[in-house]
């Protein structure tokens, strides 16, 4: 049951380029991105975005599946404090955020491939720029590789 | 020979306790042991590996192992009674989620041997030995068990039909499951043989579980006088009993401390940690970084604690081993 088969997509060969999974809430950051892409602005195509209804819906599993599947970095996206739709949803990312740092650094993965941002829906340069930062320091540590580490582990039981 | 189901019981890594169940079924251990053939249990009775192997395969009705898998001798008895059981359950925490053993994973194989061989305070080792797996001595041959580098679940190198949880399980689930196996009557494979709901289901403060709650400062069980009657998390204990499987019928809770979380999670959830954190979390005080972080200070170990039992059947599964690579 708990024996999940990891199947990445091949890593392609040549340079290293970041693949980032981002968590984007419905009402601010997916709509900065959209109107990024209405305005024709340019940036780094590593993300993978996921739309959620709210930042509040990130369950750290999602976080935590996301790395042990091959994502190099995870990005989450919600309203500016006080701006959420529902209230209080990225409140609670915000302080989920910082727990879930804390457990990343303990299992070794580095602060700079977990980012939290504010990003409102009229704030599309905003969000170019988070995102080039974010794979640029990505780019940096280079690829997290816990995938292959997954597969080492099972190499040292198989007879 | 008899006719009755033949049952097995093996230890890997693990302290003993998951064996002290089996005992403590008390009166009910002779309707077991009338019930059913007991054909290997090595903690209590002279039987030999080779025992086993003489076994046709499948020959064994269900075999209860307990213990995470941690060196290739446990890893060699759990293929061989897989492979002469027709049902193999993962008994106890440490077979089920990796158990405390596994916390072994936030370290590696040499850090580990170090520490244990040279520089534990009370190690006295001046000629610095190493255990080794093959060693001769006057012409004998001596042999040890690899140690991995990583400790694991049963089903991360064995198939496991059926999980009995707890560190250690309750006798009750234990009895149990054994009566469910026996009644020819299996749940669908790979059912843990719990109840499939939270603990705060059948925890006796349940009433006194407010509806809001925001927490300012997460307490150790030995900073304060704890209430006898109120809910553990509204006296601002970290208690894992809202991401964590009933069925122990909250004995921890009922001996006035939290729940640590040995039942692992409901079925709907993957990861146990990453479901309390989320919890706790969404609990603490504070909108702001600085306030947010200080009561976070407060929960020393958050690996240690919300991945008490299941770090090795969590999605990371250990802290990297690699650490912090070069760009490439």
């Amino acid at each position: 049951m708990r024996n999940r088969q990891l199947s990445p997509p091949p890593v392609p060969r040549g340079a290293f380029e970041p693949r980032i999974v981002a968590f984007f809430c419905n009402w601010c950051t997916y709509l900065a991105a959209d109107l990024a892409g209405t305005s024709r602005m340019k940036y780094a195509p590593n993300v993978r975005v996921v739309r959620l209804m709210c930042s509040g819906r990130v369950d750290p599993q999602f976080v935590l599946d996301a790395f042990a599947q091959g994502a190099d970095g995870v990005l989450i996206g919600g309203c500016h404090p006080g701006d959420c739709h529902y209230q209080e949803g990225n409140y609670k990312t915000l302080r989920r955020y910082h727990l879930l740092k804390r457990v990343l650094r303990e299992m070794g993965i580095e602060e700079d491939r977990f980012r939290l941002e504010w990003i409102s829906a009229a704030e599309a340069d905003r969000l170019r720029i988070a995102v080039n930062d974010m794979v640029e320091k990505v780019r940096a540590l280079g690829p997290l590789d816990l995938t292959p580490k997954a597969e080492e582990i099972q190499e040292e039981v198989t007879v | 020979m008899s006719g009755k189901p033949k049952v097995a019981f093996y230890w890997c890594s693990s302290c003993g306790g998951c064996e002290e169940t089996v005992v403590d079924l008390a009166e009910a251990i002779l309707d077991v042991a009338a019930a059913v053939e007991i054909v290997f249990w090595p903690v209590a009775l002279d039987f030999k590996r080779k025992d086993i192997e003489a076994m046709p395969d499948g020959s064994i009705t269900a075999t209860f192992l307990n213990g995470a898998i941690r060196t290739n001798e446990q890893e060699e008895m759990a293929r061989l009674l897989r492979k002469k059981s027709a049902l193999l359950l993962a008994f106890g925490a440490c077979s089920h989620l990796g158990g405390i053993p596994g916390l072994a994973n936030l370290f590696d194989r040499e850090s580990i041997l170090k520490t244990v061989y040279f520089e534990s305070p009370s190690t006295v080792n001046p000629e610095n030995v190493l255990p080794l797996t093959r060693y001769r001595d006057n012409g004998h041959k001596v042999t040890l068990p690899d140690f991995h580098n990583t400790v694991r679940t049963l089903d991360q190198v064995v198939d496991v039909d059926y999980y009995v949880p707890g560190c250690p399980p309750m006798p009750r689930i234990l009895g149990a499951a054994l009566k469910t196996l026996l009644s020819g009557d299996l749940p669908p494979k790979g059912a843990v043989l719990a109840p499939d709901y939270a603990l705060c289901e059948e925890c006796p403060r349940k009433d006194t579980k407010p509806g809001e709650l925001s927490i300012a400062e997460f307490k150790r069980p030995q900073e304060l006088l704890i209430d006898e009657q109120t809910c553990l998390l509204a006296q601002g204990l970290v208690c894992m009993g809202p991401a964590t499987r009933a069925g122990c019928e909250a004995v921890c809770v009922q001996g006035n401390m939290p729940c640590t979380g040995c039942c692992g999670s409901t079925g709907r959830v993957q990861d146990q940690g990453a479901k309390i954190l989320s919890c706790l979390a969404s609990l603490v005080a504070g909108k702001e970084d600085a306030e947010i972080d200080h009561v976070l200070d407060t929960i020393p170990d958050p690996v240690g604690t919300f991945y008490r039992y299941g770090l090795p059947g969590s999605f990371l599964r250990r802290k990297r081993l690699n650490g912090v690579q070069a760009p490439k």
